[in-house]
């Protein structure tokens, strides 16, 4: 159990070393970041209003003092008040992330659910048909962008079959089939170059595993073949997926933007870059610490699975 | 056990076996009509070198090898069933239960993310379709039955907490979990320490007699021979060239390929009455005439020391607390003092975690110790020294497939060090890549290829030759024969001790096989844990062990001779213990006691009461 803790309190470590330099970040960058939001327009800000804002958002008090005014927000949640129109960021991010969340696990289910029993059976058939048609699919999945794959669904599903909407979200608690339908398309177009990646990663590592020693202690022994590949073959090739796959949600976390903005979905990504554009410092600050608590929680959560998956990691 | 049931079991009968292998010329045949019978309850030996095709012949009988890269003609027979033409499904059934299989690498043939007590309990379950509880309670017995100590706590200890030793006697539980009549051991023991090796000698021969099942053991090591085979196959490059009872092969080699082979096998007592090195006699393959091995002059100059070393220690912490408190230590070097003379080998002996390799590198500088100094030459090795000082101390390694950078050519691997010191131009090393080549016994032509083209040896003999590179006084050969065949190892040896002749080299020869050790060493140090418990020239070591440590070593080489078989009750079941100690721990002080002149050895301590 000792590593469990350990892994834990790293994790801790890491998430106040994440919040100290996103405070510092807007307090070293150059320029006045008050003086910088009220000069978009071209023109130099007024002295007065910039004195306000400044105390409003307590830039004039001691750095110290502000840091800890931070931290404690911070511990019970409070992420401050957005500079456009003044609602609580807390509030917002809790309406957008639980949205965000559920796109990139169905987006994470789909692609696990066709990437690696479709690597393991690759793998276990090399230079075969399906291997082949496999990995050329692949490369293709790979290359393509997510809002071609997108657009393209919206061309297939909604306008040639009408089958659902074009896009946008209605809450799960009013219309919960339709909220599924809606989730699908933009799910799967994440989903698919996903399960790509997944895919190769698995075929990569499965071939490596195959010609092992205990893969034939295994075959020596006469086990049949299903639990050869269980037991023996695929409890060893997940490692490296492992890795990999929480990787590339962690990147998702971020990066989910041109999705949801094809499909017209509220999520977090949407938030950040209105955000950006309107240098609205506590909203884009605040995105950043949840993106960067939830990549350090999957981080965690992949060393417990590494832990599980791997005796020799529990030290 | 009723003798019933013992005879009940079938034997083994091999007759007209051809393997080819394809490759992308065609099909290469890699066994040729091969044939013999193992009776139940007897042992039969394969013996040979790499490429020999004995391991194949193994795989052959479990229908292991890949389908469509394989042909197999002949026939294989266990009791009236014949295996080739098993179904695949029969195959299945077959395996694990009536033929079951240890292999060489205990290390790498258990699955590392199960428990051990499920991967003995599978294969109970898988043919004898017994409910998991009951598995887990014969596995539990087998684990006791091939000694594993408290087996029901360690049933789910993961591999990575058992060490070589007791990996491999999971591997016989497995093998034994389903009572086959036939059990394959391909090289057992090759990979495990001398003493371990005795032990799981012994347990096969253990479960043999209690089981009445058919052995048949792969190995190319005549001692193993000698010490378990009732009947042996020698074969050379795919052809049986010689069979017959291991009495008579032994007493009486006809095909000059065997005579070529035991005479290549080093023999502990061998040297009794002679205090330098000698080389091995060669014979040749094909004619089976031995080319005498010359006398060798004497090259100890005891007036010059190449090295001394004095009081060298070393520790790595392995576990800490979350404040960098350190609860748990190696001590891999302990107190270690030293001299190397002019044209003296010295030979360190020791298993699996005694610091003989830490031992090496720390002379090398590729070390640093925790404590104690080394000087080379008289100059002290410092940080400031240690660049200029390595030139004179060379190291060649065990392995020499991995030792070799597969990018570079021979020539460019052997003059490294050369542009590494900046000593040379370019034309002068191509002059000296070629030089060193013929003196190694190969042609100066192959500087310009790379080493995938060499086998084993060959490699063996570039590496010497980089060493040489520098013109070195001193030459750390870490296990560097070790993993030769014993043909390719007599010839490094004798190349060896040649450079030795000619360069009044010193060598510190590092080796966990005692027979080579007394053929090239004029000193010997023995260590274990970290520390050297016995130390003096080789033919006191030999002829005098005192430590019992030494001893134990001593008497668990196997003798390549059958009628001189160990009684098996005399060997324990102890392990090796680990260097690994609580991060509070203070080392007791040592005492020597001098029993001969030069002849040190440590004051038993406790531990050894027993």
């Amino acid at each position: 159990m000792f590593w469990f803790l350990r892994r834990g309190f790293a994790s801790l470590i890491m998430l106040w070393v994440i919040v100290t330099l996103v405070f510092m970040s807007i307090h070293f960058v150059p320029g006045d970041p008050v003086e910088l939001l009220l000069s978009q327009d071209g023109g130099s800000a007024d002295p007065a209003t910039v004195q306000m804002i400044r105390e409003d958002l307590g830039l004039n008090r001691p750095i110290v003092e502000q840091y800890v005014e931070k931290l404690k927000g911070l511990a019970s949640f409070d992420l401050g008040r957005s500079m456009v129109d003044d609602s609580s960021v807390s509030a917002e991010i809790a309406r957008r992330l639980p949205r965000t969340l559920e796109l990139i696990g169905l987006a994470a289910l789909i692609s696990l659910i066709i990437g690696i029993p479709a690597g393991i059976y690759a793998a276990l058939h090399t230079g075969r048909s399906f291997d082949r048609v496999a990995s050329y699919l692949a490369g293709f999945a790979q290359g393509i962008p997510v809002f071609v794959l997108g657009t393209l669904l919206i061309l297939v599903f909604s306008q040639m079959l009408k089958l659902t909407s074009a896009g946008g979200f209605v809450a799960f608690s009013q219309a919960p089939g339709k909220h599924m339908l809606l989730l699908l398309m933009p799910s799967f177009s994440i989903g698919i170059g996903l399960a790509a990646i997944v895919f190769r990663i698995t075929r990569a590592s499965t071939l490596e595993v195959l010609p092992l020693d205990y893969v034939r202690t295994a075959r020596a022994k006469g086990l049949g073949d299903r639990r050869i590949v269980l037991h023996h073959i695929l409890r060893n090739a997940l490692i490296p997926v492992i890795t990999i796959f929480a990787l590339q949600i962690g990147s998702l976390l971020g990066g989910t933007v041109l999705v949801e903005y094809v499909f017209n979905w509220p999520g977090l990504s949407g938030m950040l870059v209105s955000g950006v554009n309107a240098r609205d410092y506590p909203t884009v600050t605040g995105v950043i610490l949840v993106i960067s608590a939830l990549f350090i929680g999957l981080n965690f959560l992949v060393d417990v699975l590494y832990g599980l998956t791997d005796p020799r990691v529990r030290k | 056990m009723s003798i019933a049931e013992t005879t009940s079991k079938p034997g083994l009968s091999i007759s007209g076996l051809n393997i080819s292998f394809r490759n992308k010329d065609g099909w290469t045949s890699v066994v040729r009509n091969l044939g013999f019978d193992i009776a139940p309850g007897e042992t039969v030996a394969i013996v040979g070198e790499s490429g020999s095709g004995k391991s194949v012949t193994a795989l052959s009988v479990l229908g292991l090898l890949p389908q469509q890269a394989t042909r197999i003609e002949g026939s294989i027979r266990l009791g009236d069933k014949e295996l080739l033409s098993l179904s695949p499904k029969d195959l299945k059934a077959l395996r694990g239960n009536e033929i079951a299989m240890i292999f060489q690498e205990p290390m790498t043939s258990l699955n590392p993310t199960m428990c051990i007590g499920e991967q003995i309990a599978e294969s109970i379950i898988a043919h004898r379709g017994i409910s998991k509880a009951e598995a887990k309670l014969e596995a539990i017995r087998l684990m006791e039955k091939v000694h594993i100590p408290s087996a029901a706590r360690r049933y789910g200890e993961y591999p990575h907490q058992f060490s070589g030793g007791m990996r491999q006697r999971v591997m016989i539980a497995i093998a034994l979990a389903c009572k086959p009549a036939l059990l394959i051991a391909d090289e057992p023991t090759t990979a495990l320490d001398v003493t371990i090796q005795a032990q799981v000698l012994n347990l096969i021969k253990e479960l043999q007699e209690e089981e009445g099942m058919a052995v048949l053991f792969i190995t190319h090591d005549m001692g193993v021979v000698a010490e378990v085979a009732d009947r042996m196959v020698v074969m050379y490059r795919g052809d049986v060239v010689e069979e017959g009872t291991t009495t008579e092969i032994f007493a009486n080699a006809r095909h000059p390929y065997t005579k070529a082979l035991l005479s290549a096998v080093p023999q502990l007592g061998s040297m009794s009455g002679s205090n330098d090195p000698q080389p091995f006699a060669i014979y040749d393959i094909n004619t089976g005439l031995a080319t005498d091995a010359a006398v060798l002059k004497s090259t100890v100059d005891m007036s010059e020391i190449l090295l001394e070393v004095k009081d060298l220690s070393v520790r790595f912490p392995v576990q800490q607390t979350i404040f960098g408190k350190v609860t748990a230590r190696v001590h891999a070097v302990e107190n270690v003092s030293l001299t190397l003379a002019r044209g003296e080998t010295l030979a360190i002996v020791g298993e699996s975690g005694s610091g003989k390799s830490t031992t090496g590198k720390l002379v090398t500088g590729l070390l640093h110790p925790t404590a104690g100094k080394v000087e080379i030459c008289g100059k002290p090795m410092r940080s400031d020294t240690r660049q200029s000082l390595s030139r004179s101390v060379q190291m060649i390694f065990q392995d020499p497939f991995s030792s070799l950078n597969p990018r570079l050519t021979v020539g460019r691997a052997i003059t490294e060090p050369l542009r590494i010191h900046k000593l040379a131009t370019e034309t002068q090393r191509d002059e000296i890549a070629a030089s060193l080549l013929t003196r190694v016994g190969l042609s100066p032509n192959i500087a310009k290829r790379y080493p995938h083209e060499f086998s084993g040896g060959q490699r063996q003999r570039i590496c010497v030759a980089r060493t040489l590179a520098l013109k070195p006084s001193v030459i750390i050969a870490d296990e560097a024969v070790s993993a030769l065949d014993v043909s390719v190892k007599a010839q490094v040896v004798n190349l060896l001790l040649e450079l030795q002749q000619e360069m009044q080299l010193g060598f510190i020869f590092i080796s966990h096989d005692m027979a080579v050790v007394e053929r090239i060493s004029h000193r010997v140090a023995v260590m274990y844990l970290g520390e050297i418990v016995e130390i003096g020239p080789r033919a006191a070591i030999f002829s005098n062990p005192v430590h019992p440590y030494t001893r134990r070593l001593i008497e668990a080489v196997p003798v390549p001779d059958p009628s001189r078989r160990r009684d098996r009750h005399k060997i324990t079941d102890s392990e090796i213990r680990s260097p690994v100690r609580a991060g509070d721990y203070v080392v007791p002080t040592r005492t020597y006691r001098e029993v001969s002149p030069g002849h040190l050895v440590q004051e038993v301590g406790p531990e050894w009461a027993a």
